[in-house]
């Protein structure tokens, strides 16, 4: 029998989740700009809103453009399904509001982005939901800290900014055996380079913001659904297995199977929290995503040729470099699962420590002519921070350490310059910074 | 909803509405390797429409126990069983596939139960190939793959979900892959073994809709039309574009097709 045929990646970032738009023929996705959408007549009104047919109403819960978005990034990633969010905060904050209430408690890994940090550790907490944190490589650590009432195990694919590779499959397998699902922070890696939900993750979420858009215009977040979860097993999340009052008693799990949760993320989630993302930002997101494969060459490429360099400045005599890290690097500690989970390339992410700790990584920054200065990555242009005092510098000198952020740390994200320029950049603030 | 058919419990969504056998009662009955949530976009309607559901989990699958049952006259005669069980003197049947050959059958052989039949990516006979037999027999993931990739249409490959930010192919795969194993290889071999579908097709005397997928791979639309012309008075609905998933690849066009032809109250 002939194998089944699937549409390939690259296909996919062109086509998935859109059919020409049937008014006009559109071939880009339209931007639909608009609050709501006209009911066929009232008993059409009620099924929408008893979510017997499917369709949109209000573009807080769904919108045309958006919901390709939603479909594109599902399909990538091999989920089930999607819900797109104004930001990557509020795509974790979602995901934790659908699965827990007061009284629930999350593992996450120490090294993660600054602003899921606060989130977990300061504004959750006064809600209820607390966080116990563990270094990533810690996997007895997660299974220590589990206790009756935690309800989600959560890292990033590439720990920020230590670039530790999380070991999802073994990560997800002490989830699950604890009846937990493993959501997965994957963007710094998008789907061109790692599959999270291929290897064992339940869920997955993006800051469509960075590498997904590239172009730096838009801010965005999305999650996930891989559907493989088995919430009623579990038994620990009754908004997805009991009847829920907010919709006629409907319970999710019964009524949608694999996609119970994402199902209520949206029904609920996006109904209630209203944390959208606006037909805009979803349409300048899909022009990202539609070169995705493109870039994400680009950028392993330029990142390659830049490790090149600033390992020989590590390694020379009088160089300007103390340290490098990248899960590329073979004495990287996670270089072997690197090429398991990240065989295409781990990231265009590089950290690097300037002789001359603090006040020659402010040199350098300075210096710098085409590298931009600011908090964010993942963009087609270069840019460099430095986390100690900036997207970090709420932590305390411990949880500093516990996230592996060094005073002299320096994070490069390699955009899609050509390469040759990116080294003369770097090669000419090195030499100033170090100098001075 | 939960039964106890033949001594097994058994599970019915009802579509968010408690069961009422004195309304009009819709049987959906799913396809191999499926449960009932592959009608979730229609069983809410029509629950909500002046119907009772059952949207079934046959032996075996989704929440219901027992064992899958191995042919398709077993399984017609458990859906009468199953009435029995719940009180109905005559429903409807939908069947999708597999489902759809059941509900045929069930029409053929207790004509004076069934009220009406939708019949959803249907044809005479479904022979399956042997590679896909075997790898089913075998709980070889590549089982999943031939259907969910022969299964959906080059429409449903792209996507353009009517529901806001699903994904079909995936969706589809996530749902068979919950299946426990060796129900899909007794499933299809129920479908490769089943050749009464002309005779029972002609034994049919209710009124039959045809529900069948343009481009539908796994069971061609021209198999399906001639399935229904041996049908006295059947119905045939075109669905231009579809694949073999007709109710997750065109569900509202499914909805209003099921909508427009059960009687309701």
């Amino acid at each position: 029998m002939a194998d089944a045929k699937f549409l390939k990646f690259d296909t996919l970032s062109l086509h998935a989740g859109q059919r020409p738009d049937p008014a006009t023929g559109a071939r880009a996705v339209p931007i639909y700009q608009s609050t709501s959408y006209v009911f066929d007549d009232t008993d059409h009104a009620a099924s929408l809103f008893n979510l017997e047919r499917p369709g949109h109403i209000y573009s807080r819960i769904s919108n045309p453009t958006v919901a390709v978005l939603e479909e594109r990034l599902a399909a990538l990633d091999g989920g089930v399904g999607a819900v797109c969010t104004a930001s990557g905060q509020a795509a974790l904050a979602l995901a934790i509001m659908t699965l827990m209430d007061a009284g629930g408690h999350i593992v996450a890994s120490s090294s993660i982005y600054g602003g899921s940090r606060n989130l977990l550790a300061y504004t959750l907490p006064r809600f209820g939901i607390t966080t116990t944190f563990v270094n990533p490589r810690d996997l007895d650590g997660f299974r220590a800290a589990i206790r009756p009432e935690t309800r989600l195990l959560f890292g990033e694919v590439l720990g920020n900014p230590g670039l530790e590779v999380l070991d999802i499959p073994r990560l997800s397998a002490i989830a699950h055996d604890a009846g937990l699902p493993l959501m997965v922070d994957a963007t710094f890696v998008t789907p061109y380079l790692c599959k999270p939900l291929s290897v064992g993750a339940d869920l997955v979420m993006h800051s469509c913001t960075k590498w997904l858009a590239g172009h730096g215009v838009a801010i965005g977040g999305v999650v996930i659904d891989g559907g493989a979860f088995d919430w009623e097993a579990s038994g620990k999340f009754p908004t997805l297995t009991e009847p829920y009052a907010g919709y006629h008693g409907i319970d999710f799990a019964e009524e949608y199977g694999p996609a119970a949760f994402i199902m209520r993320a949206r029904a609920e989630g996006l109904r209630d929290f209203g944390a959208c993302m606006s037909p805009m930002n979803a349409f300048q997101i899909l022009q990202g995503v539609e070169t995705l494969p493109l870039r994400m060459k680009g950028h392993i490429h330029n990142t390659r040729k830049v490790l090149g360099f600033l390992e020989s400045e590590a390694y020379a005599e009088n160089g300007s470099v103390a340290w490098v890290t990248h899960p590329e690097l073979p004495d990287h500690p996670d270089h072997r699962l690197r090429a398991q989970l990240l065989p295409h390339g781990a990231g265009s992410i590089i950290s690097f420590g300037i002789k001359g700790g603090r006040e020659a990584g402010r040199r350098f920054i300075e210096k710098l002519a085409l590298f931009s200065h600011l908090a964010n990555v993942g963009d087609a242009k270069s840019l460099v921070i430095h986390p100690a005092s900036t997207t970090h510098a709420q932590l305390d000198a411990e949880a500093l350490a516990a996230a592996g952020v060094g005073e002299d740390m320096i994070r490069l994200s390699i955009g899609l310059e050509d390469c040759d320029d990116l080294i003369d950049d770097l090669r000419q603030a090195l030499r100033a910074a170090t100098k001075a | 909803m939960d039964l106890t058919v033949n001594g097994h419990a058994v599970y019915a969504h009802t579509g968010g509405r408690p069961f009422d056998p004195v309304l009009p009662v819709i049987v959906l009955i799913h396809g191999a390797g499926m449960d009932h949530t592959v009608w979730s976009l229609q069983s809410r309607h029509l629950a909500h429409h002046g119907r009772s559901v059952l949207a079934v989990d046959l032996p075996g699958h989704g929440r219901s126990g027992g064992a899958p049952l191995p042919s398709i006259e077993q399984l017609a005669d458990w859906i009468v069983a199953l009435l029995d069980a719940a009180g109905v003197a005559k429903a409807a049947l939908a069947g999708h596939s597999m489902g759809a050959l059941v509900a045929l059958e069930t029409a053929a052989r207790h004509g004076d139960r069934v009220e009406s039949l939708a019949l959803l990516g249907v044809a005479e006979t479904m022979p399956v190939h042997p590679d896909l037999l075997a790898a089913a027999a075998l709980n070889d993931p590549s089982a999943i793959e031939l259907v969910i990739g022969w299964g959906h249409g080059p429409r449903g490959h792209v996507g353009g979900a009517a529901a806001p930010g699903l994904s079909l192919l995936p969706g589809g795969r996530r749902l068979m892959q919950r299946a426990r194993p060796g129900v899909l290889g007794v499933d299809l071999g129920a479908c490769n073994a089943y050749v009464r579908g002309g005779e029972a097709a002609a034994a049919v005397s209710c009124p039959a809709l045809f529900l069948l997928g343009g481009v539908d791979r796994m069971t061609p639309a021209k198999s399906g039309k001639a399935l229904a012309a041996k049908v006295n008075g059947s119905e045939v609905v075109l669905l231009s574009g579809i694949g073999h998933m007709v109710m997750t690849e065109a569900p509202n066009a499914t909805t209003d097709a099921f909508a427009a032809r059960f009687s309701a109250r």
